[in-house]
Order: structure tokens, then C-alpha cells, then sequence
């Protein structure tokens, strides 16, 4: 099975709808969100229903932070996030509130986890930025695979049956075998913000029988999405890092 | 679970075992057949047990990630793996015939064979690099050769795949390889650089043209550091017919400093497979070994090794390509002049390219060629003197330049399978003019430009006035 997953999507709906077309076109079954459908961008309205028509077609969703912040106003975020957040809850209806409110932290799909952060905590939203984090991460919990996103840069790691721990750059487009007898924990870039020099909005395919996983990046109208921050009178700098992917 | 002993005639995954050919530390190898498939096989099952080296299961776990990634004649080919939740194994092809390690014993080799085995060892490696693979363990017992005299590297447990992770990098902090042929990067810890391929095809060319080997064997840290700042006796102490192109090719492969050997095993195979254009530095001439003065200033000054940075497989290569320019001696200047344009244009970005300038001198399909013209003069030779004369203005050091004169009935087949055989990157070549010779001849450039192997460019002169048409 071919499992398209998407993190940090930040209400990019430019880069949210390339990357859902280029991941349909790759032949995607399964969609699963990995968290942070709102805050930072322009449409979330469109976005968190988009997602929540995906997820009632059978698509898994869990939380992120902004996500929760939504709900909860005392979740601690810088500046302009906590700016994006105030009006984000003003523009979302009553039922994506509900929607974002009843969202798991977690969710466990055959051998895989999905999760926004650390696992070992995944209501305090640590960042996993090294091999130190992703092993406190991957110890706290029995999956073989961890999916996970919120630090907006692709990276890799894994940790062999004597618990020694590697970790890696992916490579866009190149298939990485997740050999068993180890286990693995994948950080996706995001869709909606990336922060790795390039702007391209960036997911993964999960290739569930080959064991394959792929980093995909899906160009979009980065422009546009610019445009649409500016407009709405959102932090400019929130739409001058889109067209550098930082 | 893993099961403890595997024997002759037991079915794995419808691979039938039917003879152990080889017990190592790490890993069985045995003879498997299997039904509807011709093709000779050998299964690779890693020895898992209690005490075992986990190198041997980080090494085969590397294998299994990169050997189905491989294709092409320098690599067994991939046939099937299995789990390591059952039974861990790989089916490759068999290849037919020995390693280079029964020859051993016949040690030194002629100057020649031993070319002959580098070249095809450099195009291996060139293959290889361009899969984004590092070997990181070239030895004797690790080379093969194909009927076809292709050349085969097995056993990738220590190699580095540039888009996969390096399990190898952080499960062991001492450096893994065969201490003869270690480069001194990779006793640094370094596993990304290709020249370290290089420098290991550099000590097996060192040992079979001399019978010894440059670093010694000592398989202490303390030993095989001394590479860092030891320079290997000269072959010509050891062997005074030595020939100086290949002290000049052997000891460059095998500089300290990985910047200071060849930029690309392309490049170096073009350097074995044309001898008599070697550039000869200092280093085909010596004698001795550095004076102590400098070896000390090597010693403790960290400038080299701090310089030994770290740069994908893929840079590597792309930054120095071969680029072989197809100059029409008798052609016009105007085109000659821009083609000069173009492989200047080339060359300006990339520091490690090199220049192969070509012409073709046509044979009669039926009249009997002489090289010597009517006055006498050799017209290969003659060629040479103008091709080099062409490329003066770029300037170009001897390093990074060749001249050749190819002789050939059919000028573009002769473009088209040197750039085959030299690993060429990118041909230029300029568009005939004269529309009659054209129409009489057909177009070289058009051949070139559509059965050639690399990336072709055609140059055509900048258009004058009286050219131009409405």
C-alpha cells in the first residue's frame, strides 16, 4: 500500500493542494497528517476542511500544536505565531474548532506511529533535531517505524537491535529500503513552511509492502501563498521565509 | 528465528543450498539453484550468533540496502534478500572465476599487466562512483573479472551509498576497512570521499608492479596513521626500470592529501589508457623517500589532513568531467575558433575538467592509407603539433590536457566509441558548413549528436552578415 504523509501543512493552501495532486499522481491510497493544519498561513478554513473531508474518507490525522492552541490559549509560541493563532480562531467555524479539539496525539497504524513530535511526550511538543532526541523517542515507544514532523526539516534516523543510532539526510526522490530488524524514525519537512533552504513544500511516501520510503518535494505557487499572507495583514516575514524555505 | 546451521539441499524462499563454497567470519556463502532460473547463484548468509562481530550485521545490512540499487557489468547482480525476522540472506549472480587474490604468489607483475588491470579496475570504480557508491574495501580478494575482462567488485558491507544512510558512520568509531589499503581519510573517519577508492587501487598497482606493499601491513593505529605523514618508498628505489608515467600514476593515486590525487576515476583510467601523455611531475622522477625535514613538518602540522573535507559522491564527478572537443583541422578557422569558445565557456567553471582534443584523420574506404605524405612527413604527428596548436590560446595546464589522432574510415563512429572507451562527459563538436560536403558526406555532428553516449554539443560560428538570410 502507498501511504502519502504530510506534515506541517500551516494553512498553505498552494503548497497543501501540489502536494495532494503529485502524491494522487504517484498513487497514493492513504493519506495520513501528521499535525499543524493551521497557524503561520492564509487559508486554514480551507485547509482544515479539506482535512477533515479526507479524514471522513479514511485519512488518519493527528495533533500539533498550533492545532491545539486553537483551544487553548495559554500554549506557549512565539510573536507571530501567537499573531497567526488570534486570528486563526477567527476565521475557523465551530465545527473545524471541534475538529481540531478532538484530534489524538497519537495514532498507531499496523507497525507505523504517527505523532507531531517527540513520542516519549507527545503533549509537551519537543522538537526531534538530533540523535539524542530521536532515541529518547524511539525507547518510549514499541513501533517500528515513528513518523513525525514539527521541526520543518526533512531528516532520518535509525537505531540497530544493539540500540546504536545513525542519522541521515534524505535524499529527494530516492527510495530508502526501512530495513526490519531495526527501527526508524522518519522527521518529515514540512508542506506548508519548509525550512531547509528549499522552498518546494516537501512530504513522504510510505511504501508499505517494499518497506520504501521516499521524500518527496512538490514545487508550488509560492507567490501566491506569499501574496495571500501580506494580504490578510499577517507577519511579512512569515511570507518573505516561504520564497526561501527558511 | 535465525536457525543455527544451514545445510547442503535445505530449501530458503525456493533457493535451493546446494554447496558451501566459502566460511568467513562474517558470512557462509553458498551455491544456490532455484527452479525456472539459469542464472549461477550464491547466497550470502551472515553469521548471527551470540559473540558474533556486529560488524558482520551492519556490513551485511548495508549490502542489502545498496546491492539492489546497482546495476550494470562491474557488479554482481541482484537476485533476492530475505528478513533479518527469519532469515537474513542475499542471492547475487555467481560470478565465474577467481578474485585477484590467488595471484598473489606471481608478484611483481609486468609494468603492462598491471595497467591493463588498473584501467579496468578505474572503470569499475567510475561505474561505481556514478551509482553513488564508495567501495571503501578495493583489495585484491574484492576484485573479479568477467570473461569479458570487465572487472567486478563483491562485497559492498563497508561501502557508502551517498543517498542512503551510513550505518557504518555511527555504529563503529574506529575506522573499518583492510589495512594495507586504508586511505588516511578513512583512518580520519571520513567515509564520503571517492578518491579513497583511489588511493586503494593506488596500493594494490604499488604491490603487484612491485611485489610490496607501500603502507606495510601493520594493523595497529599507531602504524597505519604513519600514512598520514609517510610518504611510500619511490618504485624506481625498488625497481630501477620503473616506468616514470607509472610512478607518476601510482604515487599520485596514493597522495595523502585526497585533493592532490586524480579529481575522478574516470580520469585516471584515461590517464592509464594513454601512457605516453602522461604529464610527468617530480613525482615520476624520485628516487627516495621525502627528507625527514618535511616529513616532520607533515607530521605536526594538521594543514593536510584539516583540508580533507567532506563533498558528495555525485559532486565529485560532475565537477570533473572529461570533455573531448572534435577539431576539423582543415575546417575553417571561423568554427575552430568558435569551438575554442565553447570548451573555454566549459572549462572557465569546472577546475577539475580536462580537455581531450580529438581529430580524425579518414582513411579511403578502398585506397591503401600511408601515414607518411609525400614529402614525407608523418601525418599523425603532424596533427598533434596542430591540435596542441589549437588548444594554446586556452592555456591549459598538461594536466588537463591530451591530443588524439584517431584513424578511421568513418569519422563519427570514431568520435562515438572513443568517447565510449574514455568515459567521455560531454563532446563538442562543431556543424559542418559547406551544405554540398554536407549533402556528398553526410553530417559527423549529426551522428555524434544522436548515438553518442554523453551530452553533445554542436558550435556553429556566430552568424555574419552575409550569412544571414531573410
Amino acid at each position: 500500500m502507498l501511504i502519502a504523509v504530510f506534515a506541517d501543512i500551516h494553512a498553505n493552501r498552494q503548497a497543501f493542494s501540489a502536494c495532494l495532486a503529485q502524491a494522487r499522481d504517484f498513487g497514493a491510497v492513504r493519506n495520513v497528517f501528521l499535525g499543524d493544519y493551521v497557524g503561520y498561513g492564509a487559508d486554514p478554513e480551507w485547509t482544515v476542511t479539506t482535512v477533515m473531508d479526507l479524514v471522513e474518507k479514511g485519512a488518519m490525522a493527528v495533533r500539533g500544536n498550533h492545532d491545539n492552541a486553537i483551544g487553548n490559549s495559554r500554549e506557549r509560541m512565539n510573536v507571530e505565531a501567537q499573531i497567526v493563532i488570534e486570528w486563526t480562531r477567527g476565521e475557523l467555524g465551530a465545527a473545524e474548532r471541534r475538529f481540531l479539539e478532538q484530534l489524538p496525539f497519537t495514532c498507531r497504524d499496523d507497525d507505523r506511529l504517527y505523532v507531531h513530535g517527540d513520542a516519549s511526550s507527545p503533549e509537551s511538543w519537543r522538537y526531534v533535531t538530533s540523535v539524542g532526541d530521536a532515541a529518547r523517542s524511539m525507547i518510549a515507544t514499541l513501533a517500528p517505524i515513528t513518523l513525525c514532523g514539527h521541526v520543518h526539516r526533512p531528516a532520518l534516523y535509525t537505531m540497530s537491535a544493539t540500540g546504536k543510532m545513525t542519522g541521515f539526510t534524505p535524499v529527494t526522490g530516492s527510495a530508502i529500503h526501512l530495513l526490519p530488524g531495526r527501527r526508524w524514525l522518519a522527521v518529515l519537512g514540512a508542506v506548508g513552511q519548509p525550512r531547509d533552504g528549499n522552498p518546494a513544500a516537501c512530504y513522504v511516501m510510505l511504501d508499505t509492502k517494499r518497506r520504501e520510503l521516499t521524500y518527496c518535494r512538490a514545487p508550488y505557487d509560492v507567490e501566491e501563498a506569499a501574496a495571500r499572507i501580506r494580504n490578510k495583514g499577517l507577519p511579512s516575514w512569515l511570507a518573505e521565509r516561504l520564497l526561501v524555505g527558511k | 528465528m535465525v536457525k543455527p546451521s544451514l545445510k547442503p539441499g535445505e530449501m530458503i524462499d525456493g533457493f535451493r543450498l546446494e554447496q558451501r563454497v566459502h566460511q568467513g567470519g562474517m558470512a557462509a556463502l553458498w551455491r544456490v539453484s532455484r527452479a525456472g532460473m539459469t542464472m549461477p547463484m550464491l547466497m550470502k548468509v551472515p553469521i548471527i550468533a551470540e559473540g558474533a562481530d556486529p560488524a558482520a550485521i551492519v556490513g551485511f545490512e548495508m549490502e542489502q540496502m545498496i546491492l539492489p540499487r546497482l546495476s550494470g557489468v562491474h557488479v554482481p547482480k541482484f537476485v533476492a534478500a530475505g528478513d533479518f525476522e527469519v532469515q537474513p540472506y542475499i542471492v547475487m549472480e555467481r560470478v565465474p572465476g577467481e578474485t585477484l587474490l590467488p595471484r598473489l604468489p606471481e608478484l611483481p607483475l609486468p609494468y603492462a599487466q598491471v595497467a591493463d588491470l588498473g584501467l579496468k579496475i578505474a572503470d569499475a570504480l567510475d561505474d561505481l562512483h556514478r551509482q553513488h557508491v564508495i567501495h571503501l574495501d578495493v583489495k585484491p580478494s574484492n576484485i573479479m573479472f568477467r570473461p569479458s575482462g570487465d572487472a567486478v567488485f563483491i562485497d559492498f558491507g563497508l561501502s557508502h551509498h551517498d543517498q542512503l544512510p551510513d550505518l557504518m558512520q555511527e555504529e563503529f568509531r574506529l575506522p573499518f576497512g583492510t589495512a594495507p589499503y586504508m586511505s588516511p581519510e578513512q583512518l580520519l573517519g571520513i567515509r564520503s570521499d571517492p578518491r579513497s577508492d583511489l588511493f586503494a587501487l593506488g596500493v594494490l598497482l604499488y604491490f603487484f608492479s612491485t611485489g610490496v606493499r607501500p603502507f606495510g601491513e601493520s594493523e595497529t593505529m599507531r602504524g597505519m596513521r604513519r600514512r598520514l605523514w609517510r610518504d611510500p618508498v619511490p618504485p624506481r628505489q625498488l625497481k630501477p626500470d620503473y616506468p616514470h608515467w607509472l610512478q607518476e600514476i601510482v604515487l599520485r593515486c596514493i597522495e595523502i592529501d585526497p585533493a592532490w590525487r586524480y579529481p575522478s576515476a574516470a580520469q585516471l583510467a584515461f590517464e592509464l589508457s594513454h601512457p605516453g601523455q602522461v604529464k610527468l611531475t617530480k613525482r615520476s622522477e624520485r628516487l627516495n623517500r621525502d627528507p625527514l625535514a618535511t616529513v616532520l613538518r607533515r607530521r605536526f602540522n594538521k594543514g593536510i589532513t584539516r583540508s580533507i573535507t567532506s563533498v558528495p559522491t555525485s559532486k565529485h564527478i560532475s565537477a570533473a568531467p572529461i570533455v573531448a572537443v572534435a577539431v576539423d583541422l582543415d575546417g575553417s578557422t571561423l568554427l575552430n575558433d568558435a569551438l575554442r569558445v565553447t570548451a573555454e565557456r566549459i572549462l572557465a567553471t569546472l577546475p577539475s575538467a580536462r580537455l581531450a582534443c580529438v581529430n580524425v584523420l579518414k582513411l579511403g574506404r578502398i585506397t591503401l592509407d600511408f601515414t607518411l605524405d609525400e614529402e614525407g612527413h608523418n601525418k599523425q604527428i603532424d596533427r598533434l603539433v596542430a591540435l596542441r596548436h589549437w588548444a594554446e590560446p586556452l592555456k591549459l595546464d598538461n594536466h588537463r590536457l591530451t591530443a588524439h589522432v584517431l584513424e578511421a574510415v568513418d569519422p563519427a563512429n570514431a568520435i562515438i566509441e572513443f568517447a565510449q572507451a574514455n568515459h567521455i562527459d560531454h563532446i563538442v563538436i562543431g556543424a559542418r558548413q559547406n551544405s554540398l560536403l554536407r549533402n556528398l558526406l553526410g553530417s559527423v555532428s549529426a551522428k555524434v549528436a544522436a548515438e553518442a553516449p554523453c551530452t553533445v554539443t554542436v558550435v556553429r560560428p556566430a552568424r555574419t552578415g552575409e550569412t544571414s538570410q531573410s
